[in-house]
Formats: C-alpha cells, structure tokens, sequence
C-alpha cells in the first residue's frame, strides 16, 4: 500500500502545489488523482517515484519511507507513464519496452523476448516490433507506453494523464484496454487525469483535488455522483451526473416483458392473440430470435411482415450486463419509447418502458439511501467507540 | 611544359600528398573541436546562464581574422601546421556549441521525464538518451565547420607554406602556372563536397529512426555566419 502522509510541496518563490495532503492509496486497484490543471496532481504522483521531493510529510511504501532506498531502484520498481508516450525515438518498439529489464541487467535475447510478450498483452501487432515509434500512431505510441512500464513486472504503475494526447475513440479503447490489462495484473495503480468521465469510468477510488493542492473528496466514483463532499466536486463533476451515476446500477432487476414480442413468421391468430401488455407496438423478431423492429398491432399481416416497414427499435441494451444508464438511454432513443433488452447472443430478452425504467431508477436510489444511512451508522457508532 | 597535376618542388608534396595534409590540416581541428565542444554544451543545458556568455565569447573568437590569431601564435607555435590548426579549431565552435546546445535541448521534456521515471542517472540518461537523438543535430553542425574548415586550411601559406592545397595559389603566381591555381579551387570545392557527403551518408547511417523526407536542420547552425564570406574576409586581410 502508498501511505501519504500530509505531503506538502512548497516550491522556493513560495507557492504551494500540494497542500497537507493525505490518502491511502490501495493495493491491487486503480485510484485516479483528478483535479482542474494547478490543483497538484501531476506533482503528488512524482513525488511517489520522487521525480519530485516532498517539502514536507512522508510517503510510505508498505510501511517504509520510500527516501530510505536508492532513488533509482525505487523508480525501477514503479512503473511510469507519460502523456504523449515519451518513447525514446532512436530506439524500436522492441527496445523501447525492453528499456527497464536491460537496466535491471537482463540479457538482451530474454529482455526482447519478454518485450514481445507484452507487446501481445497491450494489443500490439508483433510485426511492430522492429519498427521506431515516428512509424506509429498515437494511440499505439501510448500502448508501447504502457507496455515499456509493465516490462519489469513492477507492482506499482503510475500514469500521468497517459490517455489525454489521444482522439476519444482510441482513448476509450485504451482505457478499457487498462481495465482489462489490470483484471489479469492487478497492478497498484495511480492515474492521474483531469477528465472527470475518465476517472469515474476507470478509478475504483477517485481523489478528486482542488486547486491550491487540497483534496476535496476521496471515494468511490459511484459514492462521488451520489453524495459529492461540497460545491467544488459538484460543480466539477458537472451537471448531468445523475445520470451518470445511473452507470453503477445494474439493469438486472428490470421487469422485461415479452409479451410484445411476435416473430417475422408468426399467423395472423398468433398476432391478435398477443397482450401487448401496454405496449402500443409490438417487436418483430427474426426467425433466430433477433429484434427487427417495431409494428402497429394492426397493420403487421401475417405472412407478410416486411423488416423495411417496420419502426427502427434503436440501439438495444443488453439485460443483466448493461446498466440502467444503458437502459434509460436506449428507452429515450427509441421512437416508441420502449427499450429493447438483449441477451449475450443478441436475441431479444424483452421490452421495457421508459416508465418502468423510471420506477427502478426511484428504487435504486431508495436503496442506495438505505446503504448510505447503514454506513453513516456505522461511521458514527466508530467514532462514538 | 607542366602537367595539371605536376606540384612544383618546393611544395615537397605530390598533389595526392598535398590532398593528405590538407586533409589532415582541415580534420584534427574540427575533431579538436568537437571534443572541447561536446562538454561545454553540456554545461551550457545543465546551467542556462552559461550559454549567452559562451556564446558570446565563441562569436567574439570567430570574430578575429586568422591571420591575427597567426601573429600571436607564431611567438609560441611558429611557422608549423599547429599554428594554422589552432584557429580552426577554435573557429569550429561557434558552429557545434549551438548545434550541440540545440539538439540535446531539442529532446521531447516527457522523453526525458520517462527516462528520469525510468531510473536513468544524469550520465546514462546523457549518453543513451539526449546524445544519440541529438546526432542530426550534431551532423549538421559538423557539415558546416568541415567544410568551412576545408576552405580556410588554405589561409596556412602565408605562414610558410601551411596551406596545403592553399600553396598551389602562391606558386601559381611564382611560376606564372595559372592551372595550379584551377587545380588548388577545384580540388579544395571537390574534397569539401566529398566530405559533406560522407556526412550526410554516416547520419542517415546513425539515425535509422528519423523519418525519411522530414529531416529537419538545426535553425542555429544555418543562421551562423557563412563560412565562405568569413574566407573571404580573411583572404584580404
């Protein structure tokens, strides 16, 4: 576990990028440093490989003051990286990554052999290997990056805003490519990011830091959305986090109704004998149980449903896996108003509307009210013991 | 009647001999200067306040004419090849300081920040990292004080026929032998332009990662004075 333990930074013309700043950063997860630019973020993760040095407080590696090992073994334990991927350019992709293992005195057939493995891990191509990193794009620039910190096995990574060079669409692939990378490791890693989405997407702890170096708040990205500390963290988390919050309730407990559901091939009884169950529209399926579209009860004539015809039934989500976020949003997409659930292969689980998703989002919350009373009980039965 | 490539006697050299010494003459001072050179630069990107004066007084150097620099350094080194080595060499600098200066400045701040995360020291991090991506820039530098340095060996003859290929010019005006004086332009343009060759041919050797087609150069080593104008001006002093 990092310890730190009211760090403070004060540079000599007297600013103060950090401020008494204390967090227990936990093992084997992902806590994101965030903060408007200024607020010290960048500075508190150097100070963990000392690339800069506290003016105050300590920082404690499992229980021992990183300042009592050479500074450079320390650095080669850790794992950095860097915005813009700062790969050495006279150097391949091979080497680049094979950097740490050389220094740490591997020899160089094993070093490269290891650098190829992860090359494989990131998502790299091996043909790659031989090439200089001006000969790829920057989003495989990052993931060379990525691989180059992981080359020695280190137990802790830490990245300073490592995906914010990148277009949005390479950067959600990397960062699921993180997340994915980190269920198989399970690194101790640092991230620091001023993006708010990001943080609350990858962090399963999230210090969010105020400028002048002060931490406003140190939970959960779910708890953060829910209960923000004060005025700063709300604002900063902007102004659709309802709804983003709704990201970390499950779309399990959904009723789904299949009852609207008819397939492409049903009888003219089949359809008229279907409740539509509210529904003003039935889902048309294909033969192999995948949604087509929607249809007026009334006008589908059986033996001649045509896809073309049919109401586009939007993006669907997929029950059980997706959140109510999902849900929701596919609810408001759909011209009916009705979402469309799926399972894994694609074939329709069931329809819900907008209004259902509204009742469990009401009862989430009420849930969600419930756990928060038990923890305040709990915290004020700690600090009256 | 002489051949083109007869070399009067009192030169002691066979035109071959003369293209040796004169690349010898041009060469040891250029590497005399890297070497110095090499490690003021570094000074100069380790403590940002050293480089103004450094410049300045590497400017000022380059600045006096060689036949000056000649005059003091008979009283020491006499009428030998040393006395006409010593302010090329010096010249040299003006050049490679600032290319040198440029190309390790010009290594990316999170290369360096990763190198540092990395557990580089200041001396690995300087010979694995800053150096080898400052080498265009460093060839670049050394194309512009080779050439330069071609040009001005031949300066050396009125010091006692130092000059190398220089010395044709004088005993083309003996000997009234106008093609000697060819012979001397011509080889000296030839050797300076073999040389720069060979030196874009060992960057593009070193620097297997560059992209092709956007090799960039160094802005400080085109905005030196040029080398040919400064040969000039010490031909007629």
């Amino acid at each position: 576990m990092i310890r730190i333990d009211s760090v403070t930074k004060r540079y000599p013309d007297g600013t103060v990028a950090v401020d008494r700043l204390s967090l227990e950063i936990p093992d084997r997860s992902i806590t994101v440093l965030v903060g408007p630019s200024g607020c010290g973020k960048t500075t508190t993760l150097r100070m963990i490989n000392r690339m800069v040095e506290p003016s105050e407080g300590t920082i404690l590696l499992d229980g021992k003051d990183i300042t009592q090992q050479p500074v450079n073994t320390l650095r080669r334990s850790m794992g950095y990286v860097i915005q813009n991927a700062g790969l050495f350019q006279h150097r391949t992709i091979v080497d680049n990554i094979a950097t740490v293992p050389r220094m740490l005195g591997w020899g160089k057939e094993k070093a490269r052999a290891r650098a190829r493995e992860l090359m494989e891990r990131v998502g790299l191509d091996a043909t790659l290997a031989k090439r200089y990193p001006y000969q790829l794009s920057g989003g495989q620039q990052q993931r060379v990056g990525v691989a180059r910190a992981l080359a020695a096995d280190p137990p802790v990574l830490l990245m300073d805003e490592p995906f914010s060079a990148v277009d949005p669409v390479v950067r959600k692939g990397l960062q699921e490519e993180l997340l994915r990378i980190q269920d198989e490791l399970g690194k101790t890693i640092v991230f620091v990011t001023h993006d708010i989405d990001e943080a609350v997407k990858i962090g399963t702890m999230v210090a969010v830091m105020r400028t002048g170096g002060k931490l406003a708040q140190f939970a959960p990205p779910a708890e953060l959305l829910s209960h923000p500390a004060d005025e700063f963290v709300e604002d900063f988390l902007g102004a659709d986090r309802g709804i983003r919050r709704l990201s970390f309730f499950p779309s399990a407990g959904l009723q789904l109704l299949t009852a609207p559901i008819v397939a492409i091939d049903s009888t003219a009884e089949q359809i008229t004998a279907r409740d539509t169950a509210g529904a003003p529209y039935l889902l048309v399926t294909d033969l192999e149980g995948r949604p087509l579209g929607w249809g007026e009860p009334d006008r589908l004539t059986a033996g001649d449903i045509r896809a073309e015809h049919l109401l586009s039934h939007g993006r669907p989500f997929v029950a059980g896996t997706d959140s109510l976020r999902a849900a929701l949003d596919c609810a408001v997409l759909s011209p009916t108003g009705w979402a469309v659930a799926v399972d894994a292969e694609g074939r329709a689980a069931g329809v819900v509307s907008q209004q259902t998703i509204a009742e469990a989002i009401r009862s989430a919350h009420a849930e969600g009210r419930e756990t928060d009373r038990a923890a305040r009980a709990t915290q004020v039965t700690k600090a009256v013991g | 009647m002489s051949g083109f490539f007869d070399i009067p006697s009192d030169l002691q050299h066979s035109w071959l001999g003369l293209i040796g010494l004169h690349l010898r003459e041009a060469l040891l001072p250029v590497l005399f200067g890297l070497v110095c050179a090499l490690p003021l630069a570094q000074l100069c990107v380790r403590f940002r306040w050293l480089y103004p004066p450094v410049l300045w007084v590497t400017t000022v150097l380059y600045a006096i004419p060689s036949l000056a620099f000649f005059v003091v350094l008979i009283d020491y080194t006499g009428q030998t090849e040393l006395t006409v080595m010593i302010p090329l060499g010096v010249y040299s600098l003006v050049v490679l300081v600032p290319a040198i200066v440029d190309g390790v400045r010009s290594v990316p701040q999170e290369t360096l920040a990763a190198a540092t995360a990395m557990g580089f020291g200041p001396v690995r991090r300087y010979v694995q990292v800053q150096l080898p991506i400052a080498v265009p820039a460093i060839i670049a530098g050394l194309r512009i004080a080779v050439v330069s340095s071609v040009s001005l060996v031949s300066v050396g003859t009125l010091i006692g026929n130092q000059g190398a290929l220089g010395n044709l010019l004088a005993d083309a005006m003996f000997y009234h032998r106008p093609e000697l004086a060819v012979n001397s332009v011509v080889t000296t343009a030839v050797l300076a332009i073999v040389l720069d060759a060979l030196l874009v041919g060992l960057r593009v050797l070193l620097t297997p990662w560059m992209p092709s087609g956007a090799r960039r150069k160094p802005k400080a080593a085109t905005a030196r004075p040029e080398p040919a104008t400064l040969a000039l001006e010490d031909a007629v002093k």
